[in-house]
């Protein structure tokens, strides 16, 4: 169809990942974009101080970081939204299946010490980390299933609980609530042997020209990982599993009518989601180092749920702009509280401007608090807590299909304008 | 007297669903507004009754009056004190209270009056016979008389009734229609949304006839009812050539358009 580009004459088109060229080569140019952050690092090129040009922040070890855990956040929402947003199954124990995920890998994938570890290298953890909280999701669906919307939210409230207080108890494997447990390094071996084959936690060169950081490499390895649970995500949604999911989450009764078994369904959508949560943890344990048991709690669930919904519940788009939102949101509210103080510091207009909001010593009032203790006022963190807070309540109420919704009106209102009459 | 005036409503900001509407509701009146599906028949409902927010709608153009005053951007619940009740599509009952509780919620804005709700039972015999009868448990013709009641106990001086007759077998359908005009003959004007247009046009004082957003005819009953169109597709009878019954797409625009404005 020349000269009709958004005209979609069948199904296979309508559902494909792509629709149209210039979604694919601004996909393409995002992608590479995402490949290209830690070479914009000086000297990621060959010798001296050549690298591609492109904002050098992002390279930073503190941003790799970050965009590292965007990514294992974004794997764990797109198990939620699996869960939650295609089959319509409200949970809140997603931090356990994170915290399951992550002590398989610290046994399976942690050398031999003060407590229990298998030492096995990462193509056997890593899988196995998905592995076995999809096993115990099948395990425990059958309580979870025969309950719907609020009474289902409780039952898996309860599982973060008993969660904690397991692994709180089990401290051979997760070292207690005191000193925690080290993960695994990001290391690839074939088996046991002393030298990795690839460490993707030490700096180093790679193809003989390619300088990268730890961090870097880290930031590639979950990248190719995010990517590829995206495609999968994307694939489960157009698929015959996905639209039986969509189903039941539309109205239960009816998909039973149309042949969709229930029972399976609702199984096989906490099976999926266990599995990215179980992966998704194991990542961010590893990530952080060390963890305690009570990491894994109800905020960790509540964080992955404001990701879906900030981003808009059954989208995969949606899912990938909410965690950019919440694991990026800190960061600028903290790098604007620091431009606050900066030109409160070196006066000018600008000082004028903030002067009514700032408070910088005992005497000045002022909403934000620049130093915290002597001054009245909301320091940095807890502004940040707020503005969280009320992005999420403003969300839900204005555009409760999210991030994902806010994009959807603003490309049909442009499409539908000007209405024919 | 109800008077919509020049209605354009879109969804979302997206969709443009009524494309300028005018049309009376004079007192003590019968008036049927029929069409096909998707029409936006409802849409016109929710714009008089002000339920167009939840459904993220918007009023962008005209206004609605009743009795002279703009109630455009009333509260839903503000038109209802000012005598407008409508009564739902697919009834929306109480279903957890008992049939006296879903009429005593019905008069809440005229506070609990037991000559009211006499005079509601003395329509609905049925009803008072299961009066203490748990609402989700009646059966669909007694659902809709109780929506229908319960509307009725604000004692409104406008009825509005959304498909009343959806699901309900011939003889009840025929029972809703007589009931609907006992209720006018007491003196309540009655806005009627319908798809059963046979049973529409028989009480109705007049008819508007809607598409896709437009009204493309208006007049008495008896006008449309001798219309070709209507005849052809409202109430399935004749059509030209050999066609037996036809949906309204089958017909090409500038025929169809023809003949309406003929």
């Amino acid at each position: 169809m020349r000269g009709r580009p958004l005209l979609v004459t069948n199904y296979a088109d309508d559902q494909a990942m792509l629709k149209s060229t210039t979604q694919t080569v601004m996909a393409g140019l995002f992608l590479l974009f995402l490949v290209c952050i830690p070479l914009f690092a000086p000297g990621a090129i060959g010798g001296g101080e050549s690298r591609i040009p492109g904002p050098t922040f992002l390279a930073g070890a503190d941003w790799l970081k970050l965009l590292s855990e965007l990514g294992i956040f974004a794997m764990a929402a797109l198990g939620l939204n699996i869960l939650s947003g295609l089959a319509g199954q409200v949970s809140l124990g997603h931090a356990f299946f994170m915290g399951l995920g992550a002590y398989t890998a610290a046994v399976l994938g942690s050398g031999p010490g003060a407590l229990w570890g298998v030492g096995l290298p990462i193509w056997v953890w890593l899988p196995m980390a998905g592995l076995i909280p999809a096993a115990v999701g099948i395990v425990i669906s059958p309580t979870a299933v025969r309950v719907r919307g609020l009474y289902l939210a409780i039952v898996t409230l309860g599982l973060v609980f008993i969660g904690e207080y397991v692994w709180r108890n089990l401290d051979f494997i997760t070292g207690g609530s005191q000193s925690g447990r080290n993960f695994p390094a990001l290391q690839v071996r074939l088996w046991r042997e002393e030298e990795a084959l690839l460490d993707l936690e030490a700096s180093g060169t790679w193809l003989g020209f390619l300088n990268l950081s730890g961090e870097g490499k880290f930031y590639l390895f979950i990248l190719a990982l995010t990517v590829l649970f995206v495609i999968v995500a994307k694939n489960i949604q157009r698929s015959r599993v996905g639209r039986a999911f969509q189903a039941i989450r539309d109205r239960d009764v009816a998909a039973e009518i149309m042949g969709v078994d229930e029972f399976r369904y609702k199984t096989l959508a906490f099976a999926i989601s266990s599995f990215y949560a179980g992966v998704a943890g194991a990542l961010l344990a590893v990530e952080v180092g060390r963890t305690i048991p009570e990491q894994w709690d109800l905020l960790l669930s509540v964080e992955i749920i404001a990701i879906v919904l900030i981003g808009g519940a059954g989208s995969i788009s949606g899912v990938l702009m909410g965690s950019a939102f919440v694991v990026l949101l800190p960061r600028l509210v903290q790098d604007f509280g620091n431009l606050l103080q900066q030109s409160a510091a070196s006066g000018g207009v600008l000082a004028t401007i903030f002067d009514p909001i700032l408070s910088t010593g005992p005497g000045d009032f002022g909403v934000v608090n620049l130093s915290p203790g002597v001054a009245p006022g909301l320091g940095i963190l807890q502004l940040n807590t707020l503005i969280y807070g009320l992005l999420i309540i403003a969300f839900l109420i204005f555009e409760p299909l999210g991030l994902y919704g806010v994009w959807v009106r603003i490309r049909n209102y442009w499409k539908g304008w000007p209405f024919t009459y | 007297m109800l008077a919509v005036e020049n209605l354009e409503v879109v969804y979302n900001d997206v969709v443009l669903v009524l494309r300028g509407i005018s049309l009376e509701v004079p007192d003590g009146s019968v008036v049927a507004l029929l069409g096909a599906n998707g029409a936006g028949k409802t849409t016109t409902l929710r714009a008089i009754t002000g339920l167009l927010d939840i459904h993220e709608g918007e009023v962008t153009k005209g206004r609605v009056t009743w009795n002279g005053e703009n109630i455009t951007d009333l509260d839903p619940s503000r038109r209802v004190g000012l005598g407008i009740s409508q009564v739902m599509e697919t009834r929306r009952i109480f279903g957890e209270m008992t049939v006296d509780e879903n009429l005593t919620a019905g008069g809440y804005v005229r506070g609990g009056d037991t000559v009211i709700r006499d005079k509601v039972y003395s329509l609905f015999p049925q009803l008072e016979e299961r009066r203490r009868s748990v609402a989700g448990y009646l059966s669909g013709g007694e659902q809709q008389m109780l929506a229908i009641g319960r509307a009725m106990m604000q004692q409104p001086d406008l009825l509005i009734l959304d498909e009343p007759s959806l699901g309900l077998a011939p003889r009840l359908v025929q029972e809703v229609r007589d009931i609907i005009a006992e209720i006018n003959e007491q003196g309540t004007s009655v806005l009627l949304i319908e798809q059963n247009a046979m049973m529409a046009l028989s009480i109705a004082h007049h008819g508007y006839i809607m598409e896709t957003g437009k009204l493309v005819m208006d007049g008495k009953p008896e006008k449309l009812l001798a219309d070709d169109d209507v005849r052809e597709f409202y109430l399935g009878i004749g059509g030209e050539g050999d066609g037996g019954r036809r949906s309204f797409r089958d017909v090409k625009h500038y025929k169809r358009r023809k003949r309406w404005l003929s």
